[in-house]
């Protein structure tokens, strides 16, 4: 381009001679800058920043022996169902005609909004939960360390009085449902949750409740 | 200002660019193509998964796949799996093995999906690894995978302590990634399988749930 302007237009050529001597000091940047911003918008859309979270949850050894011996003195039981269906009883399971001449269980549907299961839970966890807001009020007033004031928790969580939560489903409920109970239950602070098989009389309950 | 230069000074963005540039290379981690994407539940967990991990992903018809981490250990899992099932795999298929993620074909098939190469894996429909009481491979898969893992922290344990340098130990952690929409039934059969290698604790996969509390 520069070399050109030998003969034509005086001023002009002068000019422009002056120009390109000027700036053949500096190098072109802009095909830098565009690689540059090239690779910047690929980076940005291709890289996730989303690893992967996961919650730890332990299942019992064998669920068969367990359900034996349970003798769980505050329990509430969820029994997963298709359509999303939820059901849940308190304490032990009676089946209709039980020998100890108890009313037989009854299912009560419920489902997964705010006035559901949530408030159920913060309804019948209540003494935990209020036990757990006094630590965190001694906590916060530096009455109790960091330590103590975990420890004491988990005490009241895994008190025998407090409320233990089986998880039971059926054969044509979805895995989103479970998830989504066991993420409530560690909302609501439950510390004694299980996730354990259905005994075959729940089942033709829940078969008969949920026509 | 009639004479100024109309060319702008780029140095600052250009440095910023190359910084962001930078930035994003360092923390951005390939992403892995998996034969079978999987819509994970949402939760409110905001725990990180561990890195040492096996992981069975269960998809949205129930099928199971498996995957663990470390090369390494996979090779030795696959040469078990292999004198176990009376399958041979030769070096290429081994090392080809080793790059693989998930999959989930039962072994017989194993040698011809490996074999095969990237988008034929992705177009091939996986059936899943068989985990019924009869054949159960993916049983199988996890013990081998747990064995080989162990001895290889063992190795790493010695080796450390040869050169006199602090080794962390982690043990291998398993987990389940299951579709939201996979039959509990499908997700329960697979942790029978880990229960039944006594193996009780694992971490469920989610995603972390959009603020909408």
């Amino acid at each position: 381009m520069a070399e050109v302007n030998t003969g034509d237009g005086g001023g002009h050529g002068k000019h422009e001679k002056k120009r390109a001597k000027k700036s053949s000091t500096r190098i072109d940047m802009t095909p830098m800058v565009d690689l540059a911003f090239l690779l910047l918008t690929f980076f940005v859309l291709t890289s996730t920043f989303s690893k992967p979270k996961a919650m730890e949850i332990n299942f019992p050894a064998d669920s068969k022996d367990r359900s034996k011996d349970q003798k769980v003195n505050n329990a509430i039981t969820f029994i997963m169902t298709k359509d999303n269906g939820v059901f849940y009883y308190n304490g032990e399971f009676y089946p209709p005609n039980n020998k100890d001449a108890k009313p037989p269980t009854e299912l009560t549907k419920t489902d997964f909004s705010k006035e559901g299961i949530h408030k159920l839970l913060l309804d019948r966890y209540k003494p935990t939960l209020d036990a757990i807001a006094i630590l965190d009020k001694r906590f916060k007033s530096k009455e109790i360390v960091d330590t103590t004031y975990k420890r004491l928790i988990n005490l009241e969580k895994g008190n025998k009085d407090a409320l233990t939560v089986l998880i039971k489903a059926d054969d044509k409920a979805i895995y989103k449902n479970v998830i989504d109970l066991i993420d409530e239950l560690n909302v609501c602070l439950v510390g004694k949750y299980a996730v354990v098989d259905m005994m075959p009389t729940e089942l033709e309950l829940l078969n008969i409740t949920n026509k | 200002m009639p004479k100024s230069n109309p060319s702008l000074d780029m140095t600052p963005m250009v440095d910023l660019a190359f910084l962001l540039v930078t930035f994003f290379m360092l923390t951005a981690s390939a992403r892995v193509s998996e034969p079978v994407v999987v819509d994970t539940p949402s939760s409110n967990s905001d725990k990180l998964l561990p890195e040492n991990v096996i992981l069975v992903t269960i998809d949205d018809k129930g099928k199971a796949y498996y995957n663990i981490n470390n090369y390494d250990v996979r090779i030795k899992t696959l040469e078990r799996m292999g004198a176990q099932y009376k399958v041979d795999f030769n070096e290429k298929e081994k090392k080809e093995f080793a790059k693989m993620t998930s999959f989930g074909v039962p072994i017989e098939t194993l040698k011809q999906y490996i074999n095969m190469d990237e988008n034929g894996r992705l177009a091939a429909k996986s059936p899943g690894i068989p985990l019924d009481s009869l054949n159960n491979q993916l049983g199988d898969w996890i013990q081998f995978g747990r064995i080989e893992a162990a001895k290889q922290a063992k190795t790493q344990k010695d080796k450390a302590e040869k050169a006199s340098r602090a080794f962390k130990y982690e043990p291998i952690r398993f987990a389940i990634k299951a579709d939201g929409k996979a039959n509990y039934i499908n997700v329960k059969q697979v942790i029978k399988v880990f229960t039944d290698k006594e193996i009780y604790r694992f971490n469920l996969i989610t995603n972390l749930e959009k603020g909408n509390e």
